[in-house]
């Protein structure tokens, strides 16, 4: 064990839910944000209850600043009210019959500390919080995102040397989203100990997460910084989440033969065997009829399968060999005349293709 | 084509459907004359009562009998019964909800057995577990010198044994609906168990406690069977309202009336105070 990991979170576990198994493993450094991404039915939120100690792991042992608190080949567990965790709830979960004051006061209580000793202890987090003017308000009161710092607040006061955020954004709507997302930052910067933050929304991941993990099928399909998932995305997923076209193929020194039909040309940098390439739809031009070729480019006929309008253009889906989103302005869609069974030409530069290898598991 | 002929829809009712949406809501007739049936065989005899109250005289009808220590032995039983469960009744429905074991079931069937078993029959069944030769009571006479029948002690455990189990189904259902999202919540905030159910748990379910608690003293406060059977009747010991009423009606009918109208005053409290509860879809949550 590193000395890093024995002061953070050290999980090598698996946890078996009815059929789902989860089976991962990762360390999360003091003061790291850790974003876990993933489909619905990934095991993000089952990693979060493991580690919180809501459900046991089957396999495997999880380590929360140097001590065991779930081994399952040993047979130790340390319940959830013994481990120093703060877990905010996807809807927040605060006491209705409660006050916000005895919400975050609730923790360092429930920890053994006096009734006086709570109580300022609370107010100093409804301090640092900007909560103290809705201290005396009970939680069916609260707009979204003061809710949300609520249940922060309700997390923080305990003190805890981890801290588990479900989606905690998303019960919010997208107007109070951003500026809520800004505090949050905020407020993880100061935390000292390591953070996981699950969410499904890829923007959410890449503003608030440090160093992210994408979850798929129970399995790590792919790690590293925000802006290394969204340049190289390892799975169908994630291209779709930042918006790339991801293409599986053989490299053989300038071109890639796509296992789904198709060749690309690339620079000549001495690749070989299994790539991915990723396309921006933006990159990639569409044209009434065949283009003059030219060695740097690539360039292939594609039928129109469907338009779809974003705020200021329009993605095709287009079909052919290999299939591809593209952006296009409005205005193009009228002059190409573009619309469902359209056959067009697409062109893209060897330069706008990403192409990169990926072992599962590892950053590539 | 329009099979029917048009029929009157008067403006009022036409409001009603545009607002609400829906078909007609005029009850058909084969549905409508049972319900009136049972409808006003509910409501007249409590009209009988009040059009034969001694309405002149009943405050002489009442201190003219036993009524005030009836009274006051009902009260005071039917608190203590209800206080009772909640000590005991409460945990047990926790363990019925929450936990499991062999013979769960079984001890749930067991446990709701007095909500439908006759109260003679639980009469007679605390009779041979607690009387002076009952299996029990055998021993907490001879080791104690302690004699449970006809002892306003009998009259709580006998009203304990049939209320208690309204107490522990109502509290039992509110458990299993009750978002356990929450104890979870309460479990990461580093509470033990035990602090879980005190702080967490019992507040969710205040509602049903209280709808609950209410249900089994207003059972309690009616108990004739057991208590009788248990108990006995003895004046200022161990004769409740229900059973001062009963006898009341052979010697003194006017007594009987106003002895019945407090009760029939009491249970309009108690369904007032649970109408939020009962009365809005009749839900147990």
């Amino acid at each position: 064990m590193t000395h890093e990991g024995s002061e953070g979170l050290v999980v090598d576990a698996e946890v078996r839910r009815g059929s789902f198994l989860l089976a991962v493993s990762f360390t999360a450094a003091p003061g790291q944000v850790l974003g876990l991404l993933g489909p619905n039915g990934a095991g993000k939120s089952t990693l979060l209850s493991a580690v919180a100690g809501l459900t046991p792991a089957s396999a495997g042992r999880i380590t929360l600043a140097g001590q065991v608190v779930d081994d399952a080949d040993a047979g130790t567990f340390v319940e959830a009210s013994g481990r120093p965790v703060g877990f905010v709830f996807q809807n927040y979960r605060l006491f209705p019959y409660l006050t916000v004051a005895e919400n975050v006061a609730f923790s360092p209580r429930a920890r053994g500390m006096g009734r006086r000793a709570a109580r300022s202890m609370a107010s100093h987090w409804l301090d640092r919080l900007r909560l103290t003017d809705l201290a005396g308000r009970k939680p069916g009161q609260l707009s979204g995102g003061q809710a949300q710092r609520v249940a922060l607040a309700r997390a923080l006061a305990g003190q805890p040397a981890l801290l588990l955020l479900d989606e905690p954004l998303s019960a919010l709507d997208a107007g109070t989203r951003l500026d809520v997302q800004t505090e949050l930052k905020r407020h993880l910067a100061d935390f000292a100990g390591p953070c996981l933050l699950v969410t499904h929304d890829p923007l959410e991941a890449l503003v608030l997460a440090d160093q992210l993990i994408v979850l798929e099928g129970g399995r790590i399909v792919q790690e590293g910084t925000p802006a290394h998932v969204a340049r190289q995305p390892a799975t169908e997923y994630v291209a779709k989440l930042v918006g790339l076209n991801l293409y599986a193929g053989q490299a053989n020194d300038s071109e890639v033969v796509l296992s789904g039909g198709g060749t690309f040309v690339i620079p000549d940098q001495g690749q070989h065997g299994d790539v991915l390439v990723a396309v921006r739809p933006s990159a990639v031009v569409v044209s009434s009829q065949r283009p003059q070729r030219s060695s740097a480019r690539n360039t292939w006929p594609a039928n129109v399968a469907g338009l779809t309008l974003l705020a200021d253009r329009v993605r095709l889906s287009l079909e052919g060999q290999p299939s591809a989103l593209v952006d296009v302005t409005p205005a193009a869609v009228a002059e190409l005349s573009l619309g469902p069974g359209r056959e067009v030409w697409l062109t893209v530069k060897a330069t706008d293709l990403e192409v990169y290898t990926h072992a599962e598991g590892q950053p590539a | 084509m329009v099979t029917s002929t048009p029929s009157r829809l008067t403006p009022r009712e036409r409001a009603r459907r545009a607002a609400r949406g829906g078909v007609s809501r005029s009850v058909p007739a084969p549905l409508l004359v049972p319900a009136l049936i049972a409808a006003g065989f509910l409501v007249l005899p409590l009209v009988g009562l009040l059009i034969r109250a001694p309405w002149r005289h009943l405050g002489a009808a009442l201190s003219g009998s036993d009524a005030t220590q009836a009274l006051i032995l009902s009260l005071w039983t039917a608190s203590a019964s209800t206080a009772i469960s909640l000590v005991i009744g409460v945990p047990l429905a926790w363990v019925l909800a929450r936990s499991s074991f062999p013979g769960q079931r079984l001890l749930r069937a067991l446990v709701t057995l007095p909500l439908v078993l006759p109260p003679v029959v639980g009469g007679v069944a605390l009779l041979l577990a607690f009387g002076r030769t009952g299996f029990l009571g055998r021993y907490l006479d001879s080791w104690f010198g302690l004699t449970i029948p006809f002892t306003p002690i009998a009259v709580v455990m006998a009203e304990t044994f049939v209320a208690m189990p309204f107490l522990i189904i109502t509290v039992e259902g509110a458990l299993r609906s009750a978002d356990q999202g929450f104890e979870e919540a309460a479990a990461t905030l580093g509470a033990k168990r035990m602090t879980v159910f005190r702080r967490v748990t019992v507040p969710l379910i205040a509602p049903s406690l209280g709808a609950g608690a209410v249900l089994c003293w207003a059972r309690a406060l009616g108990e004739f069977g057991a208590t009788i059977t248990f108990a006995g009747s003895f004046p200022g010991q161990t004769e409740t309202m229900p059973i001062a009423v009963y006898y009341a009606l052979e010697t003194n009918p006017d007594a009987a009336i106003a002895l019945s109208l407090v009760l029939l005053l009491v249970s309009i409290v108690v369904l007032v105070s649970l109408r939020d509860h009962w009365m809005r879809g009749g839900s147990v949550s």
